[in-house]
Formats: C-alpha cells, sequence, structure tokens
C-alpha cells in the first residue's frame, strides 16, 4: 500500500524575513505506484465512477479543500 | 424558448453523464488492454444503455448529435437552446 | 472526422458568484498546461506514432475537448452577469477592454495561447513522455487552482478533472510499456 500525500520540512533560516512555512507537502497519486493495471479491478457504480471521476477505487485520489475539509 | 428546465431534465442527463463516463473510462482501458474479454462485454452492454437513455432524452429535449447522428424535429431543432454551457 | 456532442462530459456547478475565480481558471483554458495545449498535442502526435497507440491518442485528445468546454462552462458562468465594475475589480479588466464577456485562448496572466506550448518530436518515447509530463503538470495547476477557490461546487468540478490527468497519466505511462514490447517477455527475480 502507498499513501497519496508526502510531507518534508525545509530548511528555515533565521534571516527569512517572513514567518517561515514548516511542512511542506506533495501529492504522489496512484499512477505512480500501479504499474500496468491489472484486469479485473474493482468497480465504482456509474454515479459514483463519475462524481470521483475514474472507474476504479485504486485510482481515486482525493484531494482536500482549501480549508482542509475532505469529501466523498 | 428560455423556460428554465425542469428536475427531471437535469435527473436524465446524470444518467446519461453517467452511463456515458463508463464508457469513456472503459475506451481509454481497452485502447491498452485489447483482450480484456470482461471489458470488452461490458463496453458493449453500457452502449445499448447508452442509446436507450439517449432515445429517451432526445424524444423529450431533442437532438443531442450532429451530422445525423441524431435525427430531427420539425422545425430543425439541433440549434435550439439551450446550449450545454447554460444548462 | 469529429462530431459533438450537445451535452456536457460532467455536470459543472458553480456556486458563488466570483468572477475573480475565472481569471485563475483561464489558466486551463488557454495556458500551456491546459486542456487546449493537452487536446492539440496528443491529436497532433497521433499522426506519427506506432500504430497500436494512435487510438489512445485519439481518444484522450477528443477527451480533453470535453474538458475545455467544462473549463469554458465555470468561466462562462462566472463572468456572463459581470457589470465592467466587477470585471474590473475581479482583475479582468484588461480582458474586458479587449473581449468584453467573450473568452479568450489565453492563461492566467493574459498572455495568448501558443503552439511553442506543444511539442511533437516523432520519436514515440520523447511524444510520450512530454505527454506524461503534461498530464503531472495538468494535475498540478488544478491543485494550484483548488488551492485558490472557496466554491465546493466548482471545486468538485475541479476535483473531477484532476482525477482525469491521473488517469491520463496512467494511460500513457501504459503506451510506454507497449512501445517497450516487454509485455510478453517474463521476468524473473
Amino acid at each position: 500500500m502507498f499513501t497519496q500525500v508526502k510531507y518534508y520540512q525545509p530548511y528555515n533560516s533565521p534571516h527569512d524575513p517572513c514567518p517561515p512555512i514548516r511542512v511542506k507537502s506533495y501529492q504522489t497519486p496512484p499512477q505512480l505506484y500501479i504499474g500496468f493495471q491489472p484486469q479485473n479491478l474493482q468497480q465504482f457504480s456509474p454515479k459514483q465512477a463519475l462524481y470521483c471521476g475514474t472507474l476504479w477505487p485504486a485510482f481515486y485520489s482525493p484531494y482536500p479543500n482549501p480549508d482542509g475539509s475532505d469529501d466523498k | 424558448m428560455n423556460q428554465p428546465l425542469p428536475p427531471s431534465y437535469y435527473e436524465l442527463l446524470e444518467e446519461i453523464q453517467a452511463v456515458d463516463f463508463v464508457l469513456v473510462e472503459l475506451t481509454l482501458y481497452l485502447d491498452t488492454h485489447p483482450e480484456d474479454y470482461e471489458a470488452i462485454g461490458q463496453f458493449n452492454q453500457f452502449a445499448q444503455q447508452s442509446k436507450k437513455l439517449k432515445k429517451q432524452y432526445e424524444q423529450q429535449y431533442g437532438p443531442l448529435r450532429q451530422y445525423g447522428e441524431s435525427y430531427s424535429g420539425y422545425p430543425w431543432n439541433w440549434n435550439s437552446a439551450p446550449w450545454p454551457w447554460q444548462v | 472526422m469529429w462530431y459533438y456532442e450537445k451535452k456536457l462530459q460532467y455536470p459543472v456547478r458553480v456556486s458563488s458568484c466570483n468572477p475573480q475565480l475565472a481569471k485563475y481558471l483561464i489558466e486551463q483554458y488557454g495556458g500551456a498546461d491546459g486542456e487546449l495545449s493537452a487536446a492539440l498535442r496528443y491529436l497532433n502526435q497521433r499522426y506519427t506514432i506506432p500504430d497500436k497507440v494512435v487510438g489512445l491518442l485519439t481518444d484522450i485528445g477528443t477527451e480533453e475537448f470535453a474538458h475545455l468546454e467544462m473549463i469554458a462552462t465555470m468561466v462562462y458562468k462566472l463572468t456572463k452577469d459581470a457589470t465592467p465594475e466587477q470585471m474590473k475589480a475581479a482583475g479582468l479588466g484588461a480582458h474586458y477592454a479587449n473581449h468584453e464577456h467573450a473568452l479568450y485562448y489565453e492563461n492566467a496572466a493574459g498572455s495568448a495561447w501558443t503552439a511553442t506550448y506543444i511539442a511533437a518530436k516523432g520519436d514515440p518515447i520523447a511524444d510520450l513522455y512530454e505527454d506524461i509530463a503534461a498530464e503531472e503538470k495538468a494535475r498540478a495547476t488544478y491543485q494550484w487552482i483548488i488551492n485558490l477557490s472557496d466554491d465546493p461546487d466548482l471545486n468538485d468540478g475541479l476535483k473531477y478533472l484532476r482525477e482525469r490527468e491521473i488517469i491520463h497519466s496512467q494511460r500513457f505511462r501504459e503506451a510506454v510499456e507497449i512501445l517497450k514490447e516487454e509485455r510478453d517477455r517474463k521476468i524473473f527475480f
């Protein structure tokens, strides 16, 4: 299993003028890990697929809303 | 022809969008997995369902496709409002 | 031959009247990593790529036009009722001076679309890696626009488009595997 978000801590200097961002993140979505799609993966229902943007839960990559809330 | 469309319009459209979306996903999948027998079966099944839903839609709301892929009513109704970005 | 279907691929909804978002959304309409670039890039590359991959480029290229239409719908809904004052306040004064409410193939900074945004090297591996990179860049751009937007309905549409980029990236990666022609070889560990 893989995680879809990775975190790192950028270097902050005591001479930086602005309040530093201490933890940054980047996305590592499923296409990095799955390889050639295997047959017979589980599927969403058609309406669920439409709203998730893909037919297969294995490829679903949630992205948080700016206020931090998640959905679906 | 600027009356707002009823909720049933949006419901039927959503049904069609969902079935057509599965067809798009299966198309891209089959482009790289040409020998997946079950997926082709699913594709053809959903294609049949799509045609059925669109026939229903077109009877009430006019043609979805141009150049003869859909039939026309009288008078010519291909170019009547609303267009998809107005809906 | 192309046909048009008179429906959106996905039900786009915009719930807050915030024309400023249109200024950011236009990046995916006429920007370097936007849907127009994607559509033209793939549809152009397909003439000189091995046959087994032409279908994929045709189908993804066509889907990108559907996405272009979705972005246009979002921008249209956000700007169609805006007064000149609202356009100015949204940072779209210069756009309005030239185009009024018309859309245009430009990016968020106002630069016009150019064919220099796309490449076609004629080398299938180079072309497919450009396509994978394009999809990742488009995915990232949707992330940044979602970060700028507080409209949950608009964001649903943007998240849909971001997920599509993930699937497209996956298919282009598979296309590379197909061209490597190692699919039938058994790999022993």
